[in-house]
């Protein structure tokens, strides 16, 4: 089962896999931007942000413009790395 | 998770893709500033040998622009010079084309932007924005403070290199193809340097010839 070592159990899924794909390529990414691109739910998209949060593999920022509440997210060093491993083993994969 | 790797792999490109560029733009927009620039360029055609106007300040024995002979001339009066009439006609048309060939980008990339569902302003279209802002605001300023100095004859070189730069800076965030644009953009101005008095066929060429060639290209290729 050597294979699979790689493949982090926190991107199994479509939304987590697309979240880290887009704050891979972009700075800080706020809530509705990330909704339309993942084509997701808003209660989807929140827990999905909040398990990689509690995994520490992106940052996230609440604040407010105007009256308006804005949450955007940023990845971390630490969940970049994660997901570089993640992407190498998916690679890696496709190769064998 | 029900995914293979391929698939998986191929979503995550697609997302770096999406979320770094702008692709909502269509290929009409190209095509359709193309016809504007022609149009323009036909236009101050009329403006700049039909029509007569007297020369400001009359520079012996050197020709005006446009004649095929070359034109280095000072004016002591620049801003009289800046806001002739022939100026002022020239200006017109350059905005007319601007406008239109930018209401038109505008109004295709909102229709495609709704059919795809996303938002037409976000933060890949603003940087984009800012990129193509920086060059072609620089540009149209240098362009004025030639025809300040009397160098009427080098504005098309140079509206045809900076906005070639511009293309070049907002290349990383729309698709690929303006790249080359850009590229044939900034070398026909760098030619047309050296060919003065021909700077409104070159003019025609960039924005209207490769606009139109590129625009079909594009819509070939992305609907």
């Amino acid at each position: 089962m050597s294979i699979i070592d790689g493949l982090n159990k926190n991107f199994e899924n479509r939304v987590r896999l697309g979240l880290m794909s887009v704050l891979m390529v972009n700075d800080w990414v706020d809530f509705t931007e990330m909704k339309e691109l993942l084509n997701v739910t808003d209660g989807n998209l929140a827990s999905h942000s909040s398990a990689l949060e509690k995994a520490e593999y992106i940052e996230v920022k609440k604040e407010f413009v105007g009256k308006k509440p804005k949450t955007s997210y940023r990845v971390t060093q630490k969940g970049r790395k994660a997901f570089q491993q993640h992407l190498a083993a998916l690679e890696k994969l496709l190769g064998n | 998770m029900n995914q293979n790797p391929q698939d998986q792999l191929n979503e995550i490109r697609s997302l770096m893709e999406r979320s770094t560029r702008f692709v909502s733009l269509s290929g009409w927009a190209g095509i359709m500033a193309g016809i504007y620039a022609l149009a323009g360029a036909v236009a101050a055609y009329y403006v700049i040998f039909k029509m007569n106007f007297l020369p400001e300040t009359p520079p012996a024995g050197v020709d005006m622009y446009g004649s095929g002979k070359a034109v280095h001339y000072h004016y002591a009066n620049g801003w009289a010079d800046l806001f002739s009439e022939k100026n002022l006609l020239l200006a017109v048309i350059a905005a007319l084309v601007f406008s239109l060939s930018a209401g038109t980008a505008f109004y295709h990339s909102s229709v495609k932007a709704r059919r795809q569902g996303v938002r037409l302003w976000n933060s890949t279209t603003k940087r984009l924005f800012v990129q193509l802002a920086i060059p072609l605001v620089t540009g149209g300023l240098f362009c004025a403070a030639l025809l300040f100095y009397g160098n009427a004859g080098l504005i098309a070189p140079a509206m045809l290199i900076f906005y070639g730069l511009a293309l070049l800076n907002g290349s990383k965030y729309t698709w690929r193809e303006f790249h080359s644009l850009a590229l044939c953009e900034i070398a026909l101005g760098l030619v047309s340097f050296f060919f003065i008095g021909y700077g409104l066929y070159f003019w025609a060429t960039g924005f209207g010839i490769l606009h139109i060639i590129y625009g079909i290209l594009m819509q070939k290729r992305y609907n």
